[in-house]
């Protein structure tokens, strides 16, 4: 902290250098900024959770950040050989690599995959408040963000044009390179769903609100949570994966059944 | 004199009818005196068409032709093929205040806003899903069964047209919605249409009516889709079944069985019957899976925009080998020349696929070429019985597969947790080699099968029960194999590679080499059928068979 004070606190200051009150005031400067500093950081960073930038949160977090991820991402977080730093990465990002059980990693491969959440939603706010402490970044994102009150047709055309290439229409998932693969975004919290589209996790891009505003965020976590609380109109959706999974019904349980039904059919004659 | 003679008893015989039949023998009696269509029910009515499950599975198509005929009706009273902008305001939310094209716009009305409009939409495109299919196993039982043989190689090709025209009917439906989906297909065509040489991008200005995507194609697709393909298809069909009458209908070896006669039930009452119920059962499965399951959800894919692209988005499941065929050919087949860029990615498709289709089309006169049978065959063949062509048949299959598995290329790398590039090599080796391989195994298989028949018919069935003889010996009784049976095992053709003989002139030229070499190839490795001297002779010598006795 001394680091971020004296540099800003001493270039304005030239002239009166010598004053008798010259230490107090630049004393009473340097708290000033680095309390100012520290409050607008520390309300980015932690807009969900109200003690989550409490310094116990952050010990705690950093405990069991030394217990569980420091074994890869480096005792204070500066990445190695085995996992990228985590400096300024932000609470999103911990938020969600943590909240969806993709981290810690289960095993190296082309990407992490999701499993059962291993901490507490209140571990999982303590280690996002660790990380959050080591820099700024992304901060988890506000309520009234993720209550899908949104646009839905807006969303849906936002979703079809920047996202759909690789979750697929429906956000039943994809496939990419290398055994890579974009997840299925069925049954997905507003909240990680925001995130992901913030940070881009493993190889997603990070949609960050210059190219994405918040407001059209909220218009896609709008439209997946309406395709995700009305069925299909058609019936059975078949994983919405498209016509390949059509063409395998109609051979298998389609043609299945009506050979099914010409063997039952001509059977009497034997 | 004699015509008034002749006028009493048909007179006496219309009041006879009338009063001993009622109103159905007066109905026939007043329709027949004025079409004289009695002669067309005794013949057709009389109509002999055996029993066999395979036998069905042309009806199937045909029906489920029938089903696409009433609901595309249907669907024709509310659509619009117009590529005018409009804003949708229908009912169905996340697509609302979103601008699309009529043709987008009245498919979701039908499909929200249209009583049944949805459950029709579902029951078009599930039966023509089905209709493809069902054509697909009619076509796989026709080859392998050998039913394509003299007289019916035209009926084969018409078939095969047919096969072709329900494709082309299936893919200009499919463009139709005007959604996301659609107009990505679009797009590969019209790509596919650019990499022809020359005169490729003229082709696509004129089909598109300009630049892709234009505002012209789909009422193009429209008119193909409703009129002029229909109505081929019709006629077409009318001659199918046309033929299929004057040919009579194949039937399988078994006892009683001969070229000269067909053996099964008489059009009328029996299989008028069947074949009337069987047309209802395929459209209560149609109408079941229809109501049940969704098909091609446009509302999830929105209206066409050139830049999105869905991941997972293929081709219906007929036009998914071509689509394959692109995905498996290694990137940067091209070269330039003259300034002008030669796609080989598109054009190697091009060319094998069309050689591909063009071989089907053709093989019965390949194989009539080689074999040199000019013979009337309506007994079928049990495929273990033509080893080469069951073979060659387990090789287009194993080659159509690989290629159309490959247009589902990604949904098995993420399904299976695979590398797309894992996938994609897999399926560029069992394209080339699968072939191979399956044409080996398929004809080992088949002479496997025939030897075993042999050997049934020879020896009999092993029973399992050790008999000691007087003398000590010890011998298993087989259990012999009854006369029915035995008329299945040993009745089919047998054939020898053709001999290489000079012509008129003495000569023997090239064409006829490669007919004798390929003949060698078909029959070279073959399993002649018993003859009855073996028979005799091996009951005559096997002692298990006399204790039996």
């Amino acid at each position: 902290m001394t680091t971020i004070k004296t540099p800003r606190a001493r270039r304005p200051r030239k002239a009166g250098r010598r004053h008798p009150l010259a230490s107090v005031a630049l004393i009473a400067i340097g708290l000033l900024f680095t309390g100012g500093a520290y409050a607008a950081f520390s309300t980015g960073t932690a807009l969900a959770t109200t003690d989550a930038s409490s310094q116990q949160t952050i010990a705690q977090g950093e405990k069991l950040f030394a217990a569980n991820c420091a074994t890869c991402h480096g005792l204070s977080a500066q990445g190695s050989s085995e996992g990228p730093s985590l400096i300024g990465v932000g609470a999103a990002s911990v938020d969600f690599q943590v909240g969806t059980g993709r981290m810690p990693l289960q095993m190296q491969g082309p990407q992490a995959q999701k499993k059962p959440v291993q901490f507490t939603v209140e571990q999982t706010a303590a280690l996002a408040a660790y990380v959050a402490s080591l820099a700024p970044g992304p901060a988890i994102p506000a309520a009234e963000l993720l209550n899908a009150s949104g646009d839905a047709s807006a969303g849906a055309e936002l979703f079809r044009i920047n996202c759909a290439m690789c979750h697929n229409v429906a956000g039943a998932g994809g496939a990419l390179t290398e055994g890579k693969f974009a997840p299925a975004i069925e049954n997905v919290s507003a909240q990680h769903i925001y995130e992901a589209m913030l940070t881009g996790p493993q190889n997603m891009p990070v949609f960050n609100d210059m190219n994405i505003s918040p407001e059209d965020k909220r218009d896609i976590i709008t439209y997946l949570k309406y395709v995700e609380d009305n069925p299909s109109p058609g019936g059975l959706a078949l994983g919405s994966l498209g016509p390949v999974a059509e063409g395998l019904f109609i051979w298998i349980f389609g043609l299945g059944a009506i050979v099914a039904l010409t063997v039952w059919i001509t059977a009497k004659s034997n | 004199m004699t015509t008034i003679t002749t006028r009493e008893p048909v007179d006496d015989q219309a009041v006879g009818a009338k009063k001993s039949g009622g109103f159905t023998a007066s109905a026939a009696n007043y329709i027949d005196e004025r079409t004289s269509i009695s002669g067309a029910v005794k013949e057709l009515g009389r109509k002999i068409f055996p029993d066999h499950w395979s036998f069905l599975l042309g009806e199937v198509a045909l029906y489920s032709f029938v089903i696409i005929l009433l609901s595309g009706s249907f669907l024709t009273f509310f659509y619009q093929a117009s590529m005018a902008e409009v804003i949708y305001e229908g009912s169905y939310a996340p697509l609302k205040g979103i601008p699309m094209s009529v043709a987008m716009s009245s498919t979701m009305d039908i499909s929200f806003d249209i009583r049944g409009g949805l459950l029709m939409r579902q029951v078009h495109h599930w039966a023509a899903l089905l209709f493809v299919a069902a054509i697909g196993l009619h076509m796989l039982r026709i080859y392998f069964t050998g039913a394509f043989r003299k007289p019916r190689e035209l009926n084969w090709v018409i078939g095969f047209i047919l096969f072709i025209l329900a494709m082309a009917e299936g893919f200009t439906g499919y463009s139709l919605p005007d959604d996301l989906l659609s107009g990505n297909g679009l797009r590969i065509i019209d790509g596919l249409i650019k990499g022809i040489p020359v005169v490729g991008t003229w082709i696509s200005f004129l089909l598109f009516g300009g630049e892709f995507p234009g505002t012209d194609i789909v009422g193009r697709l429209y008119s193909l889709h409703i009129l002029l393909l229909p109505a081929i298809i019709v006629a077409l069909i009318a001659m199918h079944l046309l033929f299929v009458v004057v040919h009579k209908h194949t039937q399988y070896p078994a006892a009683g069985h001969t070229n000269q006669n067909v053996v099964g039930y008489p059009v009328l009452p029996v299989y008028a019957a069947k074949a009337g119920g069987f047309f209802f059962i395929v459209f209560g499965v149609v109408m079941l899976i229809a109501s049940l399951f969704t098909i091609n959800p446009i509302w999830n894919y929105g209206p066409y925009d050139p830049s999105p692209v869905s991941a997972g988005t293929q081709p219906d499941w007929y036009i998914g080998f071509a689509d394959g065929a692109m995905r498996l050919i290694p990137s940067g087949w091209e070269f330039v020349w003259l300034d002008h860029t030669y796609s080989l990615n598109i054009l190697v498709v091009l060319v094998v696929v069309g050689l591909f289709i063009v071989t089907v089309m053709i093989y019965p006169f390949i194989e009539a070429w080689i074999t040199g049978d000019k013979r009337e065959h309506h007994v079928l063949d049990r495929p273990r019985n033509a080893p080469t062509r069951t073979a060659i048949g387990a090789a287009g299959v194993t080659f159509y597969a690989s290629l159309w598995s490959a247009a589902s290329s990604d949904i098995m790398a993420t399904h299976f947790h695979l590398t797309m590039e894992g996938v994609i090599h897999t399926l560029q080796v069992t394209t080339l080699l699968g072939p191979f391989l399956a044409f080996f195994i398929a004809k080992r298989v088949c002479l496997a099968l025939q030897k075993k028949d042999r050997e049934i018919v020879l020896h009999g069935y092993e029973s399992g029960r050790i008999v000691r003889l007087p003398g000590g010996e010890f011998v298993e009784v087989h259990q012999p194999v009854d006369e029915y049976e035995r008329w299945k095992l040993v009745s089919y053709n047998d054939f020898k590679p053709l001999m290489l003989r000079p012509n008129a002139q003495g000569k023997i030229g090239p064409a006829e080499k490669v007919r004798a070499g390929l003949s060698r190839w078909f029959f070279e490795d073959r399993i002649t059928p018993v003859s009855q001297t073996e028979v005799n002779q091996a009951h005559g010598d096997h002692p298990a068979e006399i204790t039996n006795k």
